[in-house]
């Protein structure tokens, strides 16, 4: 019995005791000196992992009594949270050295953030969810706040934590009241309580907090108050860790306890989330026009493009899921390689988050700004790019469930959004050639290897999008039965 | 009525001894006491710091580490209760349970010790 359910969360298992085992290893021998070592280490185990989840996966195996599930949905998530945490962590490598930020916590830190992540993503009761959000959360307050002499950074660290402690306890008020309503953590329990659009009212409220809390998580408008001043006071390298894995998992875990615990009261919650999807769209894109850090102004583009993500959600359908996720694995593969340029944006080996430095950077260096150029076009969602599939994807589903008002205010503030992106365009083409000029040939092959894959990714997926969609609609049609 | 009522008795009884207790030994102190008042002996007691100041100093960040470990090990002891009075009836899954707890504490507290974070220089 024990022995089935310890074999369902052999992934997670290996990545914890990996944690725990370098953690002990490096503090007594090396510390800071193995870092480097580490981190090369932790991303190639997060790789064999992934591996290890996406190829050996099988069906659908429940353990713990239901309190972990590990289906189709939970491994597509798992392969993307584990992969987008290995690029990062290896990116993030020679910018933290030459900082002198590498501590050895950070590689273990990352890693144990993923483990939580994984939870997440897979959990069956509101106690696992709890204890995997925590899990994450706790390890991403801490690399947050990295820059231990920085003001900004440790504002960063504590801005989340107290943030994150309230979108906690909002969580597990909700969870409470779904509890008391339903007599029961467990998703399949709280499903049976919740069908056919009846409800009672305290379960209804205590959906409405579960949803606060986790809109918190994913930073949806008018949850997303702690977002630019994290991404702006952390290390970049942490940041560029914030707005990829954390946000699929938080996206995966949105999903599950929307359908797997009230997918009998679509309606009821659909409603709420087509409004954060709204506001977040708007939000993103209006806010970020008057932004000049670039690190900002990605925080503002990560509002929309959950805004986007959730209009999937908001769909209530299998097709819905099926756009969520394949609209995230987008959204992760443009941000690793756009933080991979911005990891690059230096000037006399200083890193530099000012767009307007970006004056005339085509004559300098034609080859990254091409890439950059291709990656900003897809986050805009123009055309040609994968980007434009995406939001294409999530804008279908929100057509077909009927929420054609959704789809085209979604059209609207894509429209609106596309101007910061085409004004960094226009700064790499156009701007006026200053002195204020970046290093030319900065960063390291790793970084550089990273935004022309990503940018490459960007042009080739839209033949096939690399089989993603197919995972995602088997993912989604585990989900949403 | 009267049955649920003779259940509550015991607390009505060591009610009486709890309040009984503390007004013997105010008292007491109030009768026997040697009086010897300094001002440091009269000022409330707040552990290391003067009881009425600005609230906007800087203290050591150490005294934030040492409260975090006291409540990890405190917190320890809350999980080893219930699970030692209980003891008799539970699995060999509940046991191995707690002792992969107790492990995952401990690489903690070697992590700790080894970072030097119990030391106070």
């Amino acid at each position: 019995m024990i022995q089935a359910d310890l074999n369902v969360i052999l992934p997670e298992i290996m990545l914890a005791v990996y944690a725990m085992a370098a953690l002990l290893v490096a503090v007594y021998t090396g510390k800071d000196k193995l870092a480097p070592m580490l981190v090369w280490l932790t991303a190639a185990g997060m790789v064999i992992i992934a591996a290890i989840v996406g190829l050996s996966g099988d069906g659908t195996n429940v353990a713990f009594g239901g309190m972990f599930v590990d289906d189709a949905f939970s491994r597509f998530a798992k392969v993307t949270i584990l992969l987008s945490a290995a690029a990062v962590l290896v990116m993030s490598q020679d910018y933290m050295t030459r900082r002198g930020l590498l501590r050895f916590e950070y590689p273990i830190l990352v890693a144990l953030a993923s483990v939580g992540m994984m939870m997440m993503v897979s959990a069956g009761d509101l106690m696992a969810l709890y204890m995997g959000l925590e899990l994450q959360s706790l390890a991403l307050y801490v690399v947050a706040s990295l820059r231990r002499d920085s003001a900004k950074s440790t504002e960063a660290g504590l801005k989340y934590f107290v943030l994150g402690a309230l979108s906690s306890g909002l969580l597990l008020y909700g969870a409470s009241l779904v509890y008391g309503y339903s007599g029961t953590t467990l998703f399949s329990g709280i499903i049976q309580a919740a069908q056919h659009g009846e409800v009672s009212l305290g379960m209804l409220f205590g959906l409405i907090f579960v949803i606060s809390g986790l809109a918190f998580k994913v930073s949806a408008v008018p949850f997303h108050m702690w977002t630019p001043d994290v991404y702006e006071g952390s290390p970049t390298p942490v940041t560029a860790f914030f707005a990829t894995a954390p946000k699929m998992a938080a996206m995966g875990l949105f999903a599950r306890v929307a359908h797997d615990a009230f997918g009998g009261i679509v309606a009821d919650w659909s409603q709420v989330i087509a409004l954060l999807s709204l506001l977040s769209m708007f939000l993103g894109a209006v806010a970020a026009i008057g932004q000049t850090n670039i690190k900002r102004l990605m925080a503002y583009s990560s509002i929309a493009h959950m805004g986007y993500a959730l209009m999937g959600l908001a769909a209530g359908t299998a097709f819905g899921v099926q756009a969520l996720l394949v609209y995230m694995v987008i959204y992760v593969t443009m941000n690793v390689g756009t933080f991979a340029f911005i990891l690059m944006m230096e000037k006399d080996g200083q890193p530099v988050t000012d767009i307007r430095s970006l004056g005339m950077y085509s004559k300098r260096e034609p080859g990254r700004a091409l890439a950059m150029l291709v990656l900003l076009f897809s986050l805009a969602g123009v055309p040609p790019m994968l980007g434009f599939f995406g939001k294409l994807y999530v804008l279908r589903a929100a057509y077909d469930a009927g929420l054609a008002w959704l789809a085209i205010a979604g059209v609207v503030a894509s429209v609106i959004g596309a101007f910061y992106y085409l004004r960094i365009v226009y700064y790499m083409y156009f701007g006026d050639d200053e002195s204020e000029a970046l290093d030319q040939g900065s960063g390291t092959p790793v970084l550089w290897g990273f935004l022309m894959a990503s940018a490459a990714v960007m042009v080739l997926g839209i033949i096939n999008m690399f089989g993603v969609e197919g995972a995602a609609a088997a993912a989604a049609a585990v989900l949403v039965n | 009525m009267e049955e649920m009522l003779r259940e509550y008795l015991p607390i009505l009884v060591f009610l009486a001894v709890a309040i009984g207790l503390g007004l013997v030994l105010i008292l007491a102190a109030v009768v026997l006491a040697v009086r010897n008042p300094d001002p440091e002996k009269v000022s409330a007691y707040e552990c290391g710091f003067n009881a009425f100041d600005d609230a906007r100093m800087k203290f050591d960040v150490r005294f934030y580490l040492v409260s975090i470990l006291f409540i990890i090990f405190d917190l320890e002891i809350a999980f080893l209760f219930p699970w030692a009075v209980g003891f008799k009836d539970i699995s060999d899954v509940g046991f191995w349970s707690m002792m992969v707890f107790l492990g995952v504490l401990t690489i903690g507290f070697a992590y700790e010790w080894k970072k030097g974070a119990l030391e106070w220089e």
